[in-house]
This record gives structure tokens, C-alpha cells and sequence, in this order.
């Protein structure tokens, strides 16, 4: 079943959700839209595609307590951090972000289980919402993802490790003009449209009513999804990325001069909704120690670092790590899911404007030129 | 004048490619550090160019905006000498990199570029503009006159920008860096040969904002900054684009330095960091803006210098780091005039 509600209605919908748990959704702040708590004086942005960083906080956040060791005399009292036992809600979410989730499940979900990831996630329920208008550093198709179809599975696109993700999204959502369409996908999805009855409207009793707002909701995807065939990405090219490319792609030479204008900074990772690496670290509180973790970027210099020092000493290697992991290393681990979902944040923020596409389509050129060379080559013969 | 579209990047003036193309060739540069095409009309990259073919990739375009002088620092290392397209603020960073010994001068070939205000594609994303799919009006037009003189103002001129949405037009003047509004002047400060004209594009004053700020009560003050720093995701690319920042290791980066280092574990960490950042460039920040460029939250990080160069200006006559590679600087040198530290309790 299909429900609506008003645009002018949305802010309701949020004050009733978050009666009975937390709501975190885009929300502005100083000019900049992040997700973030719902609350009365929230300012929240549903019209800006993407948030600056990806809603991966979340359920991933930047920095968490692991647990926390208290000195009273000569006495240390261990306190593990609780973990997430309240329902929460995620609204807003893209469809490139729910897959970004699909991602980090794959590495917090299998063994051994991150307990303190688990619990969020079996707490979140999701309310994803379609790309109105995409823009032209959007890239999911190419991951199998439709952004008109926001939390469903992606397409099985062969080659492309989407036919291997799982999860979704609990609702759907369309924003078409002044109303907002809700569709439940899941049992939590349906709980939540339940508990929410009295403020969504449902779309009409009859088939035909209901069969209106299917529609008005196909042509909004149909919109959309002619959208995403114009956009400059969506047709990249992802063929010899694959686990199997490992060595040719690890040896060449094409990353000593692809790295070079990088920064070393970590904005590429901090807002990616895919990137997992995480530092753990104690912070000494003058009468204890928080033992925390927060992300942490294969970029900087103490990335990995061990006893013996550090494995990768220079930009070239650190620049190709996180490459590497996105479209080698993760799909061989993973039977072939890339750990990329085409967000384009890494495109829209990079300082020095690097980014995955250009590495992508620098590899595809060079391999274009040397068939090239060798067609010509044969034409000689 | 101007070189064809380079995947929508808007080329390079020839008189400038010429040129280069020449030292190259001629073997008085043994590269050259410019801009390669990007694959947007906005996003060309920094880039090193060692031969004549490869400068087919070369633009030098509005967009070409990044401050070029910190790369030097690594170019400095390199056998034989690198060309640089430095715009005049850069040059400011220049020197200041050859006052802290960082760079070597002899190492550099410096073509000072003209320049006509660049351009910020976060404006044009701040006026709704989306789903860009070309933008016309980037390129430089340089008249056939001496390379220093002024150029007619911005005035009309129009960036047409082509998207998904439909074209949408905006005046070159509302697509600038914040810094073009305040420009230092169109004088190169370290050159060897100039090439191209400016245009002014100064029309705002460089401490508005500060004073903004100054006036604000102390409670005000803190919740300017608390909402702008709270943003602040540690990424290190103000730091890491600062060509101030020039140390070899960062304290940041220390792991034997009990901070937070890469996590806003508190509110405290993550205005220390800024905070600490902002008095070790006092007195040797130029006021390049490439912080506050870089930042993805948008956080105006420029304040914090700015006001260090303000109290400068008011405790020790005005001073602009990076004017020469040779005077003494405010914050490093001592005469009896100096402020007393007395004066903090005074000014408050």
C-alpha cells in the first residue's frame, strides 16, 4: 500500500516520529546540510542531493567509545560502552547511501561480528528517498544502483558485485512536488507506516486510487531515470576492475603520475560511505582511558602503522591503496562487490580534483591506447 | 588566443602555452607545473608536464584556482629547474616559502600569470546551479598589449553554464573565491617574466567579516564558532593545502602527542586543532585563502588569520607576509616599540 503526505506536513511526521525514538535526517547547519538529530529548531534539507558527509555516521560514527577504564585509587574499573538499544529512524537516505550501508555490512556483519555496528543496525530503520534531481557527479548506475528506486536491490548488472548485496532500505520515498510518497519495503518499514498511520493519508481505498499514485510515482522514476542516462558518468566503464586484476593493476606505472597533485589529506575517506578503516586509539582523561575508535584514512601517514613502522612509505602507495581496495581487493574478498556505490562526494570535494572516476578513465585510455598500438602494429605486419 | 576545449575546460591562452612550450623545449625547464584538463569544465588538476606532447593536456583557465606554491616544496628536490604559473597571490606564498627556506628559488622558473579573479565552483552550487554539463565564459582573454597592465573590470562579463536543468547564466563577479573580493593586488611578487594582464576584482574590504565578529558579545563570539568549527571533520586539507604548513611532521600527526588526532572525540579537540593551527601560521600566513577553499564543510578558516593579520596590522604597523622574501617578520623580530603582553588585558 501506497501513502502520502503533504510537504507542509512533513515537519508533523518528524515531531511523531521522534515522540517514540531518535529521527536523525539532513539537517543545515552554517550553510552546510549533514545528517544530523531532528529536532523543533532543526533546519532540515530534503532538496540537497547529498549530504557533505554520508549518513555512514550513523551507524559508523567518526569517533565511538569502545569502553572506558576508571583509576579510583589503586583500582581500575573496567565499563564496556553500551550498545544501541533504542529504535531509530534514518530518513532521507539515498539510494547510493543504503548501498554504501550494504558495503560496511559486509565487513562489520561477517565474522567476527561488530557488536557495537550490529546493534545499530538492527535498531536503524530506514526511510530511503529518490534522487529528484541527480547530479553530474552521480555515478550508482554504474553500480547497478537506480536512484529512482530508492532502497531497493540493486539490478543484477553482471560484473558489476551488485547481485551481491543484500539489505535495502525498510521505506521508500518520493518526493514529487508538494507531497511525499511512502512506500514500506520491510516488516520494520511496515511497523514504522503502522505507528505513523495517523498522519500519513493512505493514497485512496480503491484499486483505481491506488493505481493513480503508483503512477504518479513511475513517471517521477521514469524522470529520473532519463536523467541518470544523461548524466557524464553514468556510462563509465568498469571493465579489468575485478579481484582478478590485482597484480597488473598494483604494478602500474600509471599511479606515479596519477597521485601527484594529492594533498595526502583524508576528505576523499571522511566523506565516502564506504570507506571502513578505523583507527583505535586511548585517550588519557587524567583519571582514566577512553579507549576509542575513529576513522581513519589509508591517505595519512600513519595509516597501518606497526612496530616495525609503517608498510606503505610513500603518497604513490597510500593514493593506490585506496583504489586498490575499492575495485580489487574488496570485489576478491567479496565476491565481486566493489566498495564503491558512486556517490560522487569524492568528486564534488577533492581539493586537488582527483578523484575514482579520473583513475578509472585514465586506466581505460592507456588500455585503449595500447590495443590501439597494437592494431596498428598487426596492420604492419 | 585561446587554445581549443580540453574535455570541456576551456584550454589556455596560446601566448601563454607558446611560451612554455618553448622553455620546454629549449631545455631551460626540465618540467613544468601547471594544469591538466580535467574531466568537467570545473575540476582541472595540478599537474607536472616533462614533454612537448604532454602539454596537449595543459589549460590555464578560470578554474585554475589552487595555490601552486606549497607543490614546490616537492619540486624544489627535483634535478633541474620547474616552471610554476603563479598567479600574483601566489607569489606572496612563494616568498614566504623562500623566507622560511622551503623552496629554492634557483630551482624555480617563475611565469607570473595574469589574472582576472578566479573562479569557485562551490558559488555556482551555492546559487542552486546543478547537473552542469559545460560553462562558457571561463577562459582567459588577454588583449595583444604588455604583459602588467590592467584589463577593463569584470563588469559584464558572463559565465553561461549549460545543465541538466537548463542553461543558466551568472556574472563572472558571483562565481569568485572569497579571496578575489579582497585581492592583495595584481602585482606579482617574485617573478622572472610576466605573461597575460589583470583585471581588479577587489570589491569588498578584507576585514569586514573580522570586524563582524569583533563585535559580537563574547557569548555570540562562541556560538559563531562553535556552529562553524562542529562541522570540522578533521580531514586535514586546510592544513595539508596550507602552504604555511610546511612542516616536516605535523604535531597532529605525532602519535606521541596525547590528542584526539584524527577524531572530534570533544568539542575541545576539534577547536584546538584549528586554534593551534591559526597561531603557528600568525604573522606567516599570506592570506591565501586556500584553507577555507578546501575545506568540504565550508568552514571560513581564513577569520581566524585574518584577525591575526588585523592585530597585527594595529600592534606592529601594517605588515602583509610574503610582500618580499627578505624583510624581518612582526611575530620573529623584537624593537622596543613592541606591544607589552599587558595589552591583551586592554584590548580584551
Amino acid at each position: 500500500m501506497m501513502y502520502k503526505i503533504a510537504r507542509e506536513n512533513l515537519s508533523a511526521l518528524f515531531r511523531k516520529i521522534a515522540e517514540q525514538q531518535e529521527l536523525y535526517l539532513p539537517v543545515r547547519r552554517a550553510g552546510q546540510v549533514n545528517f544530523g538529530v531532528w529536532s523543533e529548531e532543526a533546519v532540515v534539507d530534503l532538496d540537497t542531493l547529498k549530504s557533505v558527509k554520508s549518513p555512514k555516521d550513523v551507524f559508523f560514527p567518526q569517533s565511538e567509545n569502545l569502553y572506558t577504564v576508571q583509576k579510583e585509587g589503586r583500582k581500575l574499573n573496567v565499563c564496556p560502552q553500551d550498545l544501541q538499544e533504542k529504535d531509530f529512524v534514518v530518513f532521507g537516505m539515498r539510494s547510493c547511501d543504503v548501498q554504501g550501508l550494504c558495503v560496511l555490512d559486509r565487513v562489520f556483519l561477517s565474522e567476527p561480528v561488530d557488536t557495537y555496528y550490529a546493534a545499530r543496525r538492527e535498531h536503524g530503520a530506514i526511510v530511503a528517498l529518490a534522487c529528484h534531481e541527480p547530479e553530474e557527479s552521480c555515478f550508482c548506475k554504474v553500480f547497478g544502483i537506480d536512484c529512482a528506486n530508492p532502497g531497493a536491490l540493486p539490478e543484477t548488472a553482471e560484473g558489476t558485485g551488485a547481485e551481491n548485496k543484500k539489505g535495502g532500505a525498510d521505506v521508500a520515498a518520493w518526493l514529487i512536488g508538494e507531497e511525499l510518497y511512502w512506500k514500506a519495503q520491510t516488516e520494520k518499514g511496515e511497523k514504522l507506516t503502522e505507528a505513523l498511520k495517523g498522519i500519513l493519508t493512505d493514497t485512496g481505498e480503491t484499486e483505481e486510487q491506488q493505481k493513480l499514485a503508483g503512477e504518479k510515482v513511475a513517471r517521477e522514476q521514469a524522470a529520473i531515470r532519463a536523467i541518470v542516462e544523461q548524466l557524464p558518468y553514468s556510462h563509465l566503464s568498469l571493465d579489468g576492475w575485478n579481484g582478478a586484476a590485482l597484480n597488473e593493476k598494483f604494478n602500474s606505472p600509471l599511479w606515479e603520475e596519477l597521485y601527484k597533485p594529492c594533498l595526502a589529506c583524508g576528505t576523499c575517506t571522511f566523506v565516502c560511505p564506504t570507506c571502513q578503516c578505523y583507527d583505535i586509539k586511548d585517550y588519557d582523561t587524567g583519571h582514566g582511558v577512553q579507549r576509542y575508535r575513529c576513522w581513519d584514512s589509508c591517505m595519512y601517514s600513519d595509516f597501518t602503522m606497526m612496530a616495525h613502522g609503517n608498510n606503505r612509505t610513500s603518497q604513490m602507495q597510500r593514493f593506490r591503496q585506496r583504489f586498490m581496495h575499492k575495485l580489487v581487493y574488496f570485489p576478491a574478498n567479496n565476491d565481486g562487490m566493489y566498495s564503491c556505490v558512486g556517490c560522487g562526494r569524492c568528486v564534488e570535494k577533492c581539493p586537488a580534483s582527483l578523484n575514482i572516476v579520473k583513475v578509472i578513465k585514465k586506466f581505460q585510455e592507456e588500455k585503449q591506447k595500447a590495443q590501439a598500438a597494437e592494431m596498428a602494429g598487426g596492420d604492419q605486419l | 588566443m585561446q587554445e581549443g576545449m580540453k574535455n570541456g575546460c576551456a584550454g589556455a591562452p596560446a601566448v601563454l602555452l607558446e611560451r612554455i612550450s618553448t622553455l620546454l623545449a629549449e631545455g631551460t625547464v626540465a618540467r613544468v607545473l601547471g594544469w591538466k584538463a580535467g574531466d568537467m569544465a570545473y575540476n582541472p588538476e595540478p599537474a607536472y608536464f616533462e614533454t612537448q606532447e604532454a602539454l596537449k593536456d595543459f589549460v590555464y583557465d578560470g578554474f585554475c584556482g589552487a595555490n601552486l606554491s606549497k607543490y614546490m616544496i616537492e619540486a624544489s628536490k627535483l634535478e633541474g629547474k620547474t616552471l610554476v604559473c603563479l598567479k600574483p597571490c601566489d607569489t606572496y606564498s612563494f616568498n614566504q616559502l623562500l623566507k622560511e627556506h622551503r623552496v629554492d628559488r634557483e630551482k624555480a622558473y617563475i611565469i607570473g600569470v595574469g589574472c582576472g579573479g578566479k573562479l569557485d565552483v562551490e558559488q555556482i552550487r551555492r546559487k542552486g546551479i546543478k547537473g552542469i554539463q559545460s560553462i562558457d565564459g571561463a577562459q582567459l582573454v588577454w588583449e595583444e598589449s604588455d604583459p602588467g597592465t590592467e584589463l577593463k573590470g569584470i563588469g559584464d562579463d558572463v559565465l553561461t553554464i549549460r545543465t541538466i536543468y537548463g542553461e543558466k547564466t551568472l556574472p563572472y563577479g558571483e562565481a569568485l573565491l572569497e579571496r578575489c573580493h579582497v585581492c592583495k593586488g595584481k602585482e606579482h611578487r617574485v617573478y622572472d617574466e610576466l605573461i597575460g594582464q589583470s583585471r581588479d576584482t577587489k570589491d569588498a574590504d578584507r576585514f569586514a567579516q573580522v570586524e563582524r565578529i569583533e563585535a559580537m558579545s563574547p557569548e555570540e563570539k562562541f556560538a559563531f564558532f562553535q556552529q562553524e568549527l562542529s562541522k570540522c571533520i578533521r580531514c586535514n586539507a586546510c592544513r595539508n593545502v596550507c602552504p604555511a604548513c610546511s612542516c616536516r611532521k605535523c604535531v597532529f600527526d605525532s602519535n606521541k602527542f596525547d590528542s584526539s588526532q584524527k577524531a572530534n572525540a570533544d568539542s575541545f579537540e576539534e577547536k584546538m586543532f584549528h586554534i593551534i593551527r591559526a597561531f603557528h601560521v600568525a604573522g606567516r600566513c599570506t592570506d591565501c585563502g586556500e584553507c577555507s577553499r578546501v575545506c568540504p564543510q565550508g568552514i571560513p578558516l581564513h577569520l581566524f588569520n585574518r584577525k591575526f593579520i588585523k592585530d597585527i596590522n594595529e600592534l606592529y604597523g601594517t605588515y602583509q607576509a610574503g610582500e618580499n622574501a627578505e624583510d624581518k617578520m612582526p611575530l620573529t623580530s623584537f624593537d622596543f616599540g613592541d606591544a607589552e603582553p599587558g595589552i591583551v588585558g586592554e584590548r580584551g
